[in-house]
């Protein structure tokens, strides 16, 4: 541990937080309709698709019609991605004569990239082609972090709305998203990394012959454009197998700082944005800071963990040496802590260092940072609805002690969005330790574990709760190129985010239709530290009571055999 | 869902033609112009000839040289197989990989910094802690004949600080390192 | 207020009930509506059917048979607790079904010659007319068509002075079960024979028609909800533990499952919505729904009317002035003598103020009193030649053919303060001669002001509703220290501002009793009708009281306030305490087979299953321990919501924590000392 690690963390995370207004307020002004600084540019080209996307995009549309709009959209973009991917072969923008993907494996592929998981049974460097990067991957990582923020728009509208019907227009919201705020971000970013050395271009393998005369094959190809997607959209897909660690996705700590503030200053800036439109300012920035003091501790918390000598290290006689098992020299052990903090707390997925190499604490952090719903701050879009959950949740709960109907943002909850909220909050454990039970007895999920004992266990249940919670990285021994994995990965990742769409746009159109109340002095208020800390509380003890024995089984287990190990490290 | 079929198919075409070609090929001509070296890989040229990029790892073997950071990519650095060894901290695997790596890294032990015996995440990590490059300064000045000092002061020259202070960690790149030793000291080639 | 719903049968009677009806609600389908208690039973099904097949492969049963048996007790302490809430109402509704008598009934079969046949009560249909005379029971809810009589309504009120009800106006309402006391009235049946007044009354007492509050749905959906939770949690068990080589006993799980859902809520909500209704009915509010109640705790804004809420009923007089030139007691004594023979309190007070600054007289017996009429607006005495009026100011200047502009200016002056000041100013005159003026006030209430205060720390607008005149109403308004005021209202008045304050998202209480409050009632969302009110307000509101006493909305609000509370912390009571029970079953459940595990035992509970044992008899006493919290209800404060929450939490958030850990290590000492695990 050093003092420029823990100000690295600090820093990084102020910045995160800092970087969410701008973005959010720019955001609200885009979902709002109003004029952005770039609408001479980007104007006659929104008002070209939104007229071939014809009447469907100018009507005010009730949830139900919202929803369908959102499912439409995905469908199609999954029907686009699975063809590209399983005829890649015949396409061009292939100098490898790569060719198409096995079924199972397009299908898992394409799912992962719909849903925002991006989750990879492939490693991309030999897999993929550049015309499947861009044309295939890289359209999805727009659009699926597009669709998580449009709902930004849908719900801050029925939270805005007083006995309202209409929560916007789904076509409209996401082509705005798309060209008003991720291109834009996407561009600045794209050149600031090609700068920083991340390789742009359309070659993909330059052979060398290295100083010792051995044969190198480097691989290359338009990683500045979709790193920079990949990051803001919190997508994660690695362009290399080796992801964000890989140096020329993340070459410098510069590249990584920024790559780190990518991933969560959206998904910070969707809180923002909500609560400008909701007219809920005060209630936005709660929500900011409950998220960022949980994500806080979470990267302290991995810091620590990963600064501890493992039993290897010491049964090999070092001294003390922090874990640097799958770890880069440019980022060590601070970088990679706050990153896998953030990489988890986001839904991102992108990781610098291998969690699978983690202490044990240090990987069981992160991924209860996914089991806890990923919403800290969680996807861009999805993060937002998921902490208005688990806020509709806690006020419910603890509102009531202040002898009022709970109501949040001036809209009562009642029956109906409690029972929306808790479908939603039911498909994560249900998806994850479903799965996960399932395949814990069964050898043809068991084949493609690489470690066995709590450690394998950790894996399993680190994969179904990535793909569950539409995160994306992994405890990266596994092997799930597998019809067993890739199916029910699949699977997994589409309950984790349609399953939660679908019930927060039903609570969506609950909300909307209720009268827009008053705050007196006995509401509830939801903007004071009282309130952070029981958001606080909520989340840990829902995540906690769901999770806790699982994490036992894996993490804390393990955890508890290494004290054992590190307080005799010479047996 | 039927009647929203229209605007989901258009409005996908267009964006995928605007995000998906557009866009990166858009980048791909600016970066191209702009920063050429860096949008092609940082390549590395001795004498009209490329020998790495600055941003990946080499294997370095011989003890003339820096070398680097143990690599489960492939066989060792290999672009094709980045990724790290996911073995887990209680994985006996990894206990006996990095007792042998101790043992061939030879001195003492204690002593020793933690990246000399892992593997990095991509298994291209360029760089590694000038710890670990200190530790290294006896053997190459040995092998080249040289001043340990000067191979020092090459390495001091090599080493990054933190970024602002702050950010990262201090490092060392070893390729960067290695062509400048080849550079000052041609004593180093091999007798082959 | 010693109403037959106050009355109280003997404890130990109440809890034998309470027990033998815990055992009666065993049957599943009793149980439909509470599907957390539903499932706990449903799991101790199967714990009992474990034991007995223990038993007959005749391996050790001890352990299964102790969890089975303390799971039924976990759902029958949970029957417990709703019984022994509904035991206080039924114990009341016998005390009134007592009042429900078969009565004959004087049925008026000829209006013209008023010929009556005796029929019995329950044979009338809603229109027919009876005749009620002294001595007879009223045999149906009913409006009076003519006559004037005094009714004893002791059967619902409890209050055995009799009221009079006359046909017309606002006190034509009788009540069926209440007797004529003395004169006679004809009434007009408005409620057939088990939809009456006293039916009503006796069914919702005994909460046979109680229907679950929307609140009450929204938690149950919350608690259906966690319960799955656990659901998938606990069986996925079954395949993560499988992987590890932990084979789990299937009751263990079951326990776990228990300990895990929300049981002590669930055993606990239905039983503090009755408790909470029973409440209002302790103080003589009776609500036509536990949704009305549940309502009444959200009220943004109080309606209340200045007469008889705010101020007494009744202005008094607290000075007099005289006329410049004059003796300092001669108004006085003109004002008394003037109001001698005036038996209205403003009248009396009069009077009284006289006496007490000295100024005593009495009539003579010549005296010839002048009473108010409607027309001349004045009131006095006349002795011989000499007489004394008094009365409104423009009325008695009229009656000396005086104008304003004819008074002395210093009485003209006091008029005008007298007025502002809120208070009805009265001339007063000797002879023909203008000799002074009486300052009448408004009495506000003593505390009035104090309670207008934590209303206002509760979160409440208090609007006085007054048919004065602005500049009176806002004397009053600020002296009471309500938060606004509608002056010179009307009942359309009264339904507009409803109307405003709902339009802005705020709800509304109000309470009246005339017939033309009704439909301002029921456009409010908590309407407390009164019981000597008009048959109509009666029916619009959806609260009656019993007392007839306005300032009560506030306890009404108080007690809506006080159930949601009391589920809130329950609720969070419940939540919190899974956090102790997982640290004493996990460890239990997993250490066999990961020895590493037992660091989590940080209880360090004596064995396995006695740590298991352990956590499922706190799970099922801790029911039994809060049953007094969850009829007495959590304790309001008007201390603003931000510090109620505070404090709630403190003690059920963190308390919910904390005291699992302490109650379960103090089980596990006495279950592991005595053996039985």
């Amino acid at each position: 541990m050093t003092w420029q690690g823990w100000a690295e963390i600090a820093l990084t995370l102020v910045l995160t937080v800092a970087i969410a207004w701008p973005l959010g307020i720019h955001l609200a002004r885009v979902l709002e309709g109003r004029a952005t600084p770039l609408d001479p540019l980007l104007r006659p080209v929104e008002r070209a698709i939104l007229a071939l996307a014809g009447p469907q995009a100018a009507t005010s549309q009730t949830w139900l019609g919202y929803t369908a709009a959102l499912l439409a959209f995905n469908v199609a973009g999954f029907v686009l991605l699975y063809a590209v991917l399983m005829l890649q072969g015949m396409l061009p923008l292939n100098p490898l004569k790569l060719a198409g993907l096995s079924p199972d494996l397009a299908f898992n592929t394409a799912i992962s990239f719909v849903t925002n998981t991006n989750w990879q049974a492939y490693s991309g460097e030999t897999t993929m082609s550049n015309l499947s990067q861009m044309v295939g991957l890289t359209v999805q990582n727009f659009l699926s972090g597009a669709t998580g923020i449009a709902i930004v728009g849908a719900l801050a509208r029925a939270f805005a709305a007083h006995r309202g019907e209409g929560l916007g227009n789904f076509w409209r919201d996401v082509v705005r998203v798309s060209l008003h705020v991720l291109l834009p971000l996407s561009v600045v970013m794209a050149v600031v990394l090609a700068v920083q050395g991340v390789p742009q271009t359309l070659a993909q393998h330059i052979d060398i012959t290295t100083l010792e005369g051995a044969h190198q094959t480097l691989v290359v190809g338009p990683v500045a454009s979709q790193e920079a997607i990949k990051q803001i959209g919190t997508n994660g897909g690695g362009f290399f197998n080796a992801n964000s660690a890989h140096p020329f996705e993340n070459p410098s700590p510069l590249t990584n700082l920024i790559a780190m503030i990518a991933m969560n200053g959206l998904a910070f800036g969707c809180v923002v944005a909500f609560g400008r439109i909701a007219g809920a300012r005060k209630e936005a920035r709660a929500l900011v800071a409950a998220m960022a003091l949980l994500l806080a501790v979470a990267a302290g918390a991995i810091y620590l963990a990963e600064t501890q000598a493992t039993p290897a290290l010491l049964q090999a006689g070092l001294a003390s040496a922090p874990n640097m098992e799958g770890k880069e020299v440019r980022f060590g052990a601070a970088a990679s802590a706050v990153f896998a903090a953030m990489t988890t707390g986001a839904s991102c997925g992108a990781v610098n260092a291998m969690h699978e190499s983690f202490t044990p604490l240090g990987g069981g952090v992160a991924l209860f940072l996914i089991q806890l719903g990923e919403i800290l701050p969680g996807g861009v879009g999805s993060g937002l609805y998921g902490v208005v959950v688990m806020a509709l949740l806690s006020v419910f709960v603890a509102g009531l002690m202040v002898g009022r109907t709970p109501e949040y943002l001036g809209k009562k909850v009642e029956a109906r969005e409690i029972k929306f909220a808790m479908l939603a909050v039911l498909i994560l454990p249900l998806a994850i330790l479903g799965l996960t039970a399932v395949a814990a007895v069964l050898p043809v999920a068991l084949k493609g574990l690489s470690a066995s004992g709590p450690h394998g266990f950790t894996e399993l249940l680190y994969a179904y709760s990535s793909g569950g919670g539409n995160n994306g990285s992994a405890f990266a021994g596994i092997n799930a190129n597998s019809p067993w994995w890739n199916d029910t990965m699949a699977l997994d990742m589409l309950l984790g985010r349609f399953g939660y769409i679908v019930p927060v746009m039903a609570m969506a159109g609950a909300i909307v239709a209720k009268p827009k109340l008053a705050p007196s002095a006995g509401t509830l208020p939801s903007d004071n530290g009282l309130f952070i800390g029981l958001l606080i509380g909520v989340i840990l003890i829902l995540g906690g009571l769901q999770f806790f024995p699982a994490l036992a089984l894996g993490p804390l287990v393990e955890h508890f055999q290494m004290l054992a190990r590190t307080a005799a490290p010479l047996r | 869902m039927l009647n929203q079929l229209r605007p989901a198919v258009m409005s996908l075409l267009a964006l995928t033609l605007l995000l998906g070609l557009a866009y990166p090929l858009a980048m791909t001509g600016l970066a191209q112009a702009v920063v050429p070296n860096a949008a092609n890989g940082s390549l590395v040229r001795v004498g009209g000839r490329v020998v790495g990029s600055r941003l990946i790892g080499q294997m370095f073997t011989r003890p003339d040289y820096l070398q680097g950071r143990p690599s489960a990519a492939g066989d060792g650095y290999d672009p094709t197989q980045s990724g790290g060894s996911n073995l887990g901290p209680l994985d006996p695997k990894l206990a006996d990989r990095i007792a042998k790596s101790a043992a061939a890294l030879g001195g003492d032990r204690r002593t020793l910094p933690a990246d000399a015996v892992t593997t990095s995440a991509s298994g291209l990590d360029p760089d590694i802690s000038p710890e670990f490059a200190r530790r290294q300064v006896a053997r190459i000045a040995a092998a080249r004949h040289m001043d340990a000092a000067a191979v020092q002061a090459l390495i001091d020259q090599h080493t990054e600080g933190r970024f602002a202070g702050l950010i990262g960690e201090p490092r060392v790149n070893v390729l960067a390192v290695n062509l400048a030793l080849d550079q000052r000291f041609r004593t180093g080639k091999p007798q082959s | 207020m010693a109403s037959a719903l106050s009355a109280q049968s003997p404890v130990r009677g109440m809890i034998q009930r309470a027990a033998t009806d815990a055992l009666v609600k065993l049957d599943p389908r009793k149980l439909a509506g509470n599907p957390v208690i539903l499932t706990t039973e449903v799991v101790a099904v199967l714990a009992s059917f474990s034991t007995v097949a223990e038993i007959a492969s005749h391996r050790p049963a001890a352990f299964a048979g102790q969890i089975a048996g303390w799971l039924w007790a976990t759902v029958l302490f949970a029957n417990f607790a709703e019984s022994i809430a509904e035991g206080r109402g039924k114990a009341a509704a016998d005390a009134l079904r007592a009042a429900r008598v078969d009565t004959k009934a004087k049925l008026i079969v000829d209006q013209a010659t008023g010929t009556t046949v005796p029929t019995s009560a329950h044979k009338l249909a809603v229109g027919d007319i009876v005749l009620v005379e002294a001595g007879d029971m009223i045999p149906a809810d009913g409006e009076i068509i003519e006559g004037v009589a005094s009714v004893n309504e002791a059967a619902i009120t409890g209050e055995s002075a009799p009221v009079i009800r006359e046909s017309g106006g606002d006190r034509s309402a009788v009540t069926g079960g209440t007797t004529v006391v003395s004169d006679w009235i004809k009434v007009q049946v408005t409620a057939a024979q088990g939809d009456s007044f006293l039916d009503r009354m006796i069914a919702m007492v005994e909460g046979a028609d109680r229907r679950k509050t929307p609140n009450e749905i929204a938690l149950a959906v919350l608690l259906a909800g966690l319960t799955l939770i656990f659901l998938i949690a606990v069986a996925s068990l079954v395949g993560l533990g499988r992987y590890s080589g932990v084979v789990i006993d299937p009751v263990i799980l079951g326990a776990l499952f228990v300990c895990l859902i929300p049981t002590t809520i669930g055993g606990l909500l239905s039983a503090i919505g009755i408790a909470g209704m029973d409440r209002l009915l302790k103080f003589n509010v009776l609500a036509t729904s536990g949704r009305a109640v549940e309502a009444a705790g959200d009220v943004d804004t109080l309606l209340l009317d200045k007469t008889g809420t705010i101020t007494f009923g009744n202005r008094m007089a607290t000075e007099v002035i005289s006329a410049p030139g004059l003796a300092p007691d001669a108004a006085l004594r003109a004002a008394m003598m003037a109001s001698l023979a005036d038996e209205t309190p403003e009248g009396r007070s009069i009077v009284e103020l006289a006496n007490s600054q000295g100024v005593a007289g009495e009539a003579p017996p010549d005296a010839i009193s002048i009473p108010f009429s409607a027309t001349t607006r004045l009131s006095g005495l006349e002795i011989g030649n000499m007489t004394w009026r008094k009365g409104a100011v423009d009325a008695l200047l009229g009656h000396l053919g005086m104008t304003r502009a004819d008074m002395a200016p210093e009485l003209s002056q006091a008029v005008d303060r007298v007025a502002r000041s809120g208070g009805t100013p009265l001339a007063v005159a000797e002879g023909t001669r203008l000799v002074g003026v009486i300052h009448l006030k408004d009495v506000v209430k003593p505390n009035v002001k104090a309670r207008f205060a934590d209303l206002r720390r509760m979160g409440l607008r208090t609007v006085m509703i007054t048919g004065d005149n602005p500049l009176t109403a806002a004397a009053i308004a600020s002296e009471a220290g309500v938060d606004d005021f509608l002056a010179e209202a009307t009942p359309e008045d009264k339904l507009r501002l409803i109307r405003d304050e709902q339009a802005r998202g705020r709800l509304v209480a109000m309470c009246g009793d005339g017939a033309n409050d009704a439909p301002a009632l029921a456009q409010a969302d908590v309407g407390v009708a009164m019981q000597t009110g008009a048959q109509a307000a009666r029916e619009a509101g959806n609260m009656v009281d019993l007392d007839s006493d306005p300032t009560k909305v506030i306890e009404i609000v108080e007690v809506g306030k006080q159930m949601l509370i009391t589920r809130g912390a329950l609720t969070t009571f419940s939540i919190a305490n899974d956090v102790a029970k997982y640290f004493a079953i996990i460890p239990a459940l997993f250490v066999v087979s990961l020895p590493a595990l037992g660091a989590l035992n940080v209880m360090q509970l004596a064995s396995p299953q006695s740590a298991i044992l352990s956590a499922v008899i706190f799970n099922a006493l801790v029911i039994v321990a809060l049953i007094p919290l969850a009829l007495r209800g959590v304790k309001y404060r008007a201390i603003g919501a931000g510090a109620l929450l505070g404090r709630n939490l403190a003690i059920y958030g963190l308390g919910g924590v904390v005291a699992p850990f302490i109650g379960i290590k103090l089980i596990d000492l006495i279950v592991h000392n005595l053996g039985l695990a």
